[in-house]
């Protein structure tokens, strides 16, 4: 005599137990938090939803004014605040991907500690969150395409722009994975958490955000491009602006690390929610 | 419980050789750094310079067992109270089952799904209003969006918070807070749900109501229940069995009320007649040091049990360090419950006492008046000025347990919940207007 159990409470999962039909149950928890994050984010503040847009808008006069007037990079022909626009707004989704889900073991501590839910839940709203912050602050950065486009700057939007859904869905992916990857390693390793916002910062100057790939010496492009983030930066620069260079067979290499590090970063998640509690 | 009697189908929780390990210390270095240089350390065979000085390797890694072999069958519907110490592992086991943590060895299988209450109002978010919160903490505990629109109007009702239901839960007193939660928490749909103290917070009024929805949806729509908490009347009011838990294991498993008597130490069959108390903790340490009870022995008995009918014999041993005059003792006998039966009491002095002699006096008491049960005292010497003021001269904390049974009860069934411990005397009719 067996009995079907509808579950079985054992100490370890299968490594290559992913769990993604049980996070896609708690669907409605996944909306609830993305809610939660989007409506008490800017509460309580004077400027509300604005700051969406400041952001991105004030790093990118702050980054025209010293990359583009002082220092006097090129653009690839672009006006150079569309330039830094187009590579600010996907880096600033990529990096609240990144930054957002990497706490989410220690930051959660105290729910995960009381109640189980499948804990990727959390990263996920996270990277929805971050997802309709970029859309809102990608239609202010179509608008000043558009005025440019207007005024007659030489601004063209090419058919790579059509690449855009898969790219957007692809960093959400990069971010999410490297995310988790780290929230798993800080529950032993605080370090990491003191690393993450430096890091981010640092791999933003190792992708062409404020500075045109066409500028790199084919060496050192070829290094560039492994990055995932640079060709995806560079299409999408490419795609609603028309200039720059378009590394499709890099872009390639970027969605294999996308797959392997998203891929690691769930067995790991996996691994580590099981008994972080102990060790956090 | 016969074992082969229980069908496997009627089983929501089985749990097999369950055990626990923690870590004893500081878990790792805590840093990346501290790691690596303990391994590069041990590859290259040298000492490692994060060990504690004076600690060899094996010792390092010393273990704690927080459950050390749990075996636990729970039948559907069942409401099953888990008492014990602190540390005994209840809140570990509750951890496993509601899957906060992982086992280290064992299995637990599940039917049905499973919600823990282990402390309400997680999750709960203050910016949110109540409503919001509701269907927040609504999925966190594995409702459905649909499941929380059918019983949001239920959920506010038994809250008692309507008039704030769309206020940020910032602005709610803790006890508008707890209630809400445990709102939440009591319309959850599954099957087998998980309290830890939960009722520890709000009014009288509202645990009461609290407890009542607990018993009702166990008994109306079959749900099991786990229960645990200090509170021995909301277990007793809640569940039909009981298990005690100590240093990772289970000792007992059955009836609540026996399972209450052992963890407030009143195991029946190890009542012992004899006690040392030099060694006893005392409340100061003024206490002891004028008046020393050395032991306390129940006369001419094996295990202090005793029928409801025979006095109570029992000899006090104590060594005085102080000329005292007019000693006298008495005492409070509580029921297993914590509650005072009575008090009894020498009224005329013992003795006077001199200076450096050992004293051995015997004691009888009438204990007819107490009903049968399990009861405790701690003995208490002290003497009276002509004031009437009491001033305690030794008071050891070691509890004296005894056993009343009666085997020739008379008149109604006694209960201790309703009549009381102690049996008054009899009504006596007065025939008037012969």
């Amino acid at each position: 005599m067996s009995k079907q159990w509808t579950a079985v409470i054992e100490p370890q999962n299968k490594l290559f137990d992913l769990k993604l039909k049980e996070v896609l149950k708690y669907k409605d928890l996944i909306w609830l938090f993305v809610r939660r994050n989007l409506k008490t984010r800017y509460k309580q503040t004077v400027l509300g939803p604005l700051w969406f847009v400041i952001q991105p808008l004030f790093t990118t006069i702050v980054q025209t004014f010293v990359f583009g007037s002082i220092a006097g990079l090129s653009t690839d022909g672009l006006p150079q605040f569309l330039f830094y626009m187009a590579g600010n707004v996907p880096w600033a989704y990529f990096a609240a991907c990144l930054t957002g889900t990497s706490n989410t073991f220690v930051g959660n501590a105290g729910v995960f500690g009381k109640v189980y839910f499948p804990r990727l839940t959390t990263p996920i709203a996270t990277v929805i969150t971050a997802m309709l912050n970029f859309l809102i602050q990608f239609v202010m950065f179509l608008g000043f395409a558009f005025y440019y486009m207007a005024k007659g700057a030489n601004v063209n939007i090419t058919y790579v722009a059509m690449l855009t859904p898969l790219i957007i869905i692809q960093m959400a992916m990069l971010g999410m994975g490297f995310g988790i990857i780290i929230s798993s390693m800080t529950t032993k390793y605080r370090d990491l958490q003191v690393f993450v916002s430096f890091g981010v910062q640092l791999w933003m100057y190792a992708t062409p955000i404020i500075y045109a790939a066409s500028t790199l010496s084919p060496k050192l492009y070829k290094i560039i491009m492994l990055n995932p983030m640079a060709p995806i930066v560079e299409l999408m620069r490419y795609g609603w602006l028309g200039a720059g260079t378009t590394p499709i067979f890099y872009w390639g290499i970027s969605w294999i690390t996308t797959f392997a590090v998203l891929f690691i970063g769930i067995i790991m998640f996996n691994k580590v929610e099981k008994t972080f509690m102990d060790t956090v | 419980m016969d074992e082969k009697l229980l069908n496997e189908n009627d089983l929501a929780i089985k749990i097999e050789g369950l055990k626990k390990r923690y870590r004893l210390g500081v878990i790792g270095g805590g840093t990346l750094r501290g790691d690596i240089e303990s391994w590069w350390a041990r590859k290259r065979g040298k000492e490692d310079p994060n060990a504690k000085i004076g600690t060899k390797q094996h010792e390092k890694n010393e273990t704690f067992m927080a459950l050390d072999g749990i075996d636990l069958k729970v039948k559907k519907g069942e409401r099953l109270g888990i008492i014990g110490h602190n540390g005994a592992g209840k809140s570990t086991l509750l951890k496993l089952l509601s899957r906060v943590t992982a086992p280290t060895e064992g299995k637990i299988y599940l039917d049905g799904r499973i919600s823990s209450m282990l402390e309400v109002g997680t999750g709960f978010s203050p910016e949110l209003t109540g409503r919001e919160n509701i269907y927040l903490n609504g999925a966190i505990l594995g409702m459905t969006k649909d499941e929380v629109d059918r019983k949001i109007e239920d959920i506010i009702e038994f809250s008692e918070v309507r008039q704030f239901i769309d206020t940020p839960v910032k602005r709610y007193s803790s006890g508008m807070y707890v209630k809400l939660a445990f709102a939440v928490a009591a319309h959850l749909d599954s099957e087998i749900l998980i309290m830890d103290e939960v009722l520890a917070v709000g009014d009288m009024a509202f645990q009461q109501k609290c407890l009542n929805k607990m018993s009702d949806v166990s008994k109306e729509e079959g749900r099991t229940i786990l229960y645990v908490s200090h509170n021995m009347n909301t277990i007793r009011q809640l569940c039909e069995r009981c298990i005690v838990m100590d240093h990772g294991t289970v000792i007992f498993d059955g009836d609540v009320e026996k399972a209450i008597s052992m963890y407030l130490g009143f195991d029946s069959d190890e009542k012992p007649a004899r006690y040392e108390l030099t060694d006893s903790k005392r409340p100061s340490d003024f206490h002891g040091s004028k008046i020393h009870i050395t032991d306390f022995t129940f006369s001419d008995k094996e295990t202090a049990v005793f029928e409801r009918t025979e006095p109570l014999k029992f000899k006090v041993g104590f060594d005085a360090y102080d000329n005292i005059k007019g000693l006298k003792m008495y005492f409070s006998i509580y029921a297993s419950n914590n509650i005072c039966a009575g008090t009894a009491q020498t009224f005329e002095p013992i003795c006077d006492v001199t200076s450096g002699k050992h004293y051995d006096e015997e004691f009888r008491l009438d204990i007819s008046n107490i009903i049968e049960g399990d009861y405790y005292f701690r003995l208490d010497l002290f003497s009276a000025d002509s004031l009437g003021r009491h001033l305690s001269y030794d008071h050891p904390s070691q509890v004296i347990n005894f056993s009343i049974v009666d085997s020739y009860k008379k008149g109604i069934a006694f209960k201790r919940q309703y009549t009381g411990s102690v049996m008054l005397n009899e009504i006596e009719r007065v025939n008037v207007g012969l």
